[in-house]
């Protein structure tokens, strides 16, 4: 499954690459690219446990960036 | 300028003024520091919270830590003034470069900007507003003068022109009757339009074309991945030389620890690679994006990039660089006027669904009185035999003017061929073929002009036909007769003729073509108003039927690449001489703070210029 989000606050490109970079690492996720341009985050990962990884890229996200929030 | 940007101007202000004052006030130890502190908490508070945070959380190569780390060192050598301005300095650098993405992101935006935002749909006997997304297939909404076409349909009633400037790039409207096809995104400008909808909206052009751009930068091209690599990697070697600096030649050369913490800390403010991280994707994004607005769709960062090495180009022929449509384009009479003989064939293939008889009455243009016909009979891969007007017309092809004993004479010019007799005598024939698109030339012409090696036609066409065409428009070769799987291996064979970096490109309509797309190294399809096919094989879609925009993108693209180029060497030469001034003592911390942020703006204020067009976009 495919899915898209809004990103808020996501001030520095380079945190967005950090970002994208750690997602990907995350177990069950396929692809994953975070836009500093277009303040999206295209997440593509496995449909059973699409949710608990999107909590898990929550957390991640929070922690590099901790004023992005990712509209869910 | 947004509030939180405005924000942050006060603050700087604010901080400017403290900072003067410290400067101005003649003031000793505990209390001078103390004035130096101020401004630096107003001005940088966010700064030192964040690093300290990041910190709590692992992540110590961040840019607020090191410019902490950076200033608060300053301020433990007793360079009090140097700690407040670096960061002052370094907050004013954010700001202009938070406003100058701002600023692109929302030219990027107003490119884009063919997202309908309302249909208008009949119930009740009753017009109402709703979201595109709500209308169903099948609906009928009504398109005012001025408004956009918010979904894709068949109009029911109405006339008008649409403008499909925002999809195409081609400022001359488009009539529209009742029974045509419209797509969203255009802007109905003159009537009022009833339409039925025929696809819902995440099917619709618009959307397919948003979605298309938007995510084009999710595929990203060999400069940002190369980008991505090295910032990887440059913050932590840049720290650790900062860290060996500081170290290394005081315990060597013994003492002067001051000094080469110093030169250390310059090292750190420069450790961002945030002018490369940001420009160079932005850079593409606006190249994209100013194509797009020509009606060029790059599927991601990567295609543009290749374009710029494009060496040969092969065209499919039909509906690629001929219309697709079959037109007369020579009228030769015998005995009579070249009216009368358009006339008298119109008739004859009056009551005719074949193609070329359809052309002829298209020809002629007017209303056909089909009374004056009578008695037609249409004879398969012959002609039509009919009586206009009482006499005997027979409109066919050689074999039946053979078959009729009539004495004929073959045309000089190439396509199909139509004999007309009348009661049995010669009167003259039409020459039916496939137009020339009227830009096709010049396009040639243009693509050789950027640089490309070696212009192709295949074609499924007759040999004589081909080969006319193909030297007509100036092109190197042309592969005559093939079927589809042929053009597969055609191309196969030509791209074992590019050399070095070069790449080919195939051009098709995408209707046949889609393993040929694929093969190439850039794929592009045109004329995809509407075909979802195209859009779904190709790498680069023209929304127009232009040959010519071919040349046009690859200028887009080398223009976007010599952007990038620039940012690149421009970033890391900054960086390189302000590190070996610094390593030697001889750059201050304001220098290496104009090599970070000051580098980062520059930097994207020259990316914008990318979603500039050329101006000959359109011509």
């Amino acid at each position: 499954m495919k899915k898209q989000f809004q990103l808020e606050d996501l001030d520095c490109a380079n945190c967005a690459a950090k970002m994208e970079e750690a997602i990907k690492k995350l177990d069950g996720v396929q692809a994953a690219s975070v836009s500093f341009l277009t303040q999206k985050m295209t997440v593509e990962a496995d449909d059973g446990q699409f949710d608990a990884i999107m909590k898990k890229i929550v957390k991640v996200c929070r922690k590099i960036e901790p004023d992005c929030t990712i509209v869910l | 300028m947004n509030h939180r940007q405005k924000k942050m101007l006060w603050r700087i202000l604010a901080g400017t003024t403290l900072f003067i004052l410290a400067l101005l006030l003649p003031l000793e130890g505990w209390t001078r520091l103390a004035a130096f502190l101020l401004p630096y908490a107003v001005v940088g508070w966010d700064v030192i919270y964040k690093a300290v945070r990041n910190i709590a959380h692992g992540q110590v190569f961040d840019e607020n830590f090191l410019m902490a780390l950076a200033t608060v060192g300053a301020f433990g050598t007793g360079e009090y003034p140097e700690g407040v301005a670096v960061m002052l300095f370094y907050q004013v650098g954010e700001l202009f470069q938070s406003c100058a993405v701002g600023r692109s992101r929302k030219s990027i935006a107003s490119l884009m900007d063919i997202r309908p935002d309302y249909a208008n749909i009949e119930r009740e006997g009753r017009l109402t507003q709703v979201p595109p997304e709500e209308v169903a297939v099948g609906d009928t909404i009504v398109v005012k003068a001025g408004e956009k076409v918010p979904l894709d349909g068949v109009v029911l009633e109405g006339t008008s022109s649409v403008n499909t400037a925002a999809l195409t790039g081609e400022s001359v409207p488009r009539d529209v009757a009742p029974g045509d096809d419209v797509v969203s995104g255009c802007v109905n400008q003159s009537g009022l339009l009833r339409v039925r909808v025929t696809k819902p909206f995440s099917e619709s052009t618009v959307a397919k074309i948003l979605d298309l751009v938007e995510n084009a930068g999710n595929k990203k091209a060999k400069a940002e991945h190369f980008i991505t690599r090295f910032a990887r990697w440059y913050t932590p070697l840049v720290v650790c030389a900062a860290l060996l600096l500081a170290v290394l030649p005081p315990l060597v050369l013994g003492g002067g620890w001051g000094d080469w913490i110093h030169r250390a800390l310059i090292f750190l403010v420069i450790s961002c690679p945030c002018a490369l991280v940001i420009s160079v994707p932005l850079s593409f994004f606006g190249g994209i994006g100013g194509a797009s607005k020509c009606g060029i769709l790059v599927k991601g960062g990567n295609y543009l990039e290749l374009l710029a090495d494009a060496q040969i180009v092969v065209f499919d022929k039909t509906g690629t660089l001929t219309r697709g449509v079959f037109n007369v384009t020579t009228i030769h009479p015998d005995v009579i006027s070249e009216a009368q003989l358009l006339e008298m064939a119109a008739l004859a293939e009056g009551y005719s669904d074949h193609p070329i008889s359809r052309s002829i009455r298209e020809a002629y243009g007017m209303d056909l009185e089909l009374s004056r016909v009578g008695k037609v009979v249409e004879l398969p891969g012959r002609g039509v035999r009919a009586l206009v007007d009482g006499k005997e017309v027979c409109a066919g092809n050689d074999k039946f003017m053979d078959d009729i004993g009539v004495a004929w004479h073959p045309c000089h010019r190439l396509g199909t061929t139509v004999h007309v007799a009348l009661d049995g005598a010669y009167v003259g024939h039409l020459v039916i073929s496939d137009e020339v698109k009227p830009d096709a030339e010049e396009g040639i012409r243009a693509l050789k002009a950027e640089g490309v090696q070696k212009t192709v036609m295949l074609t499924g066409d007759a040999k004589a036909v081909g080969e006319d065409v193909a030297r007509r428009l100036g092109m190197d070769e042309a592969h005559t007769q093939l079927l589809p799987a042929d053009k597969v291996d055609c191309v196969e064979a030509l791209l074992t003729e590019k050399t070095g970096k070069g790449k080919l490109c195939f051009v098709g309509d995408g209707i046949n073509d889609a393993p040929v797309l694929s093969r190439a190294d850039i794929g592009i399809a045109m004329g995809a108003l509407g075909s979802d096919a195209a859009i779904e094989a190709a790498d680069v879609v023209l929304m127009d039927d232009k040959p010519s925009k071919i040349a046009l993108a690859m200028r887009i693209s080398r223009r976007t690449l010599r952007i990038v180029r620039q940012n690149i060497v421009f970033a890391l030469a900054v960086k390189a001489i302000v590190l070996l001034l610094g390593a030697l003592g001889m750059a201050n911390m304001w220098e290496a703070v104009f090599a970070d942020v000051g580098v980062s703006v520059i930097a994207i204020l020259n990316a914008s210029r990318a979603l500039r067009v050329p101006d000959s976009a359109n011509s």
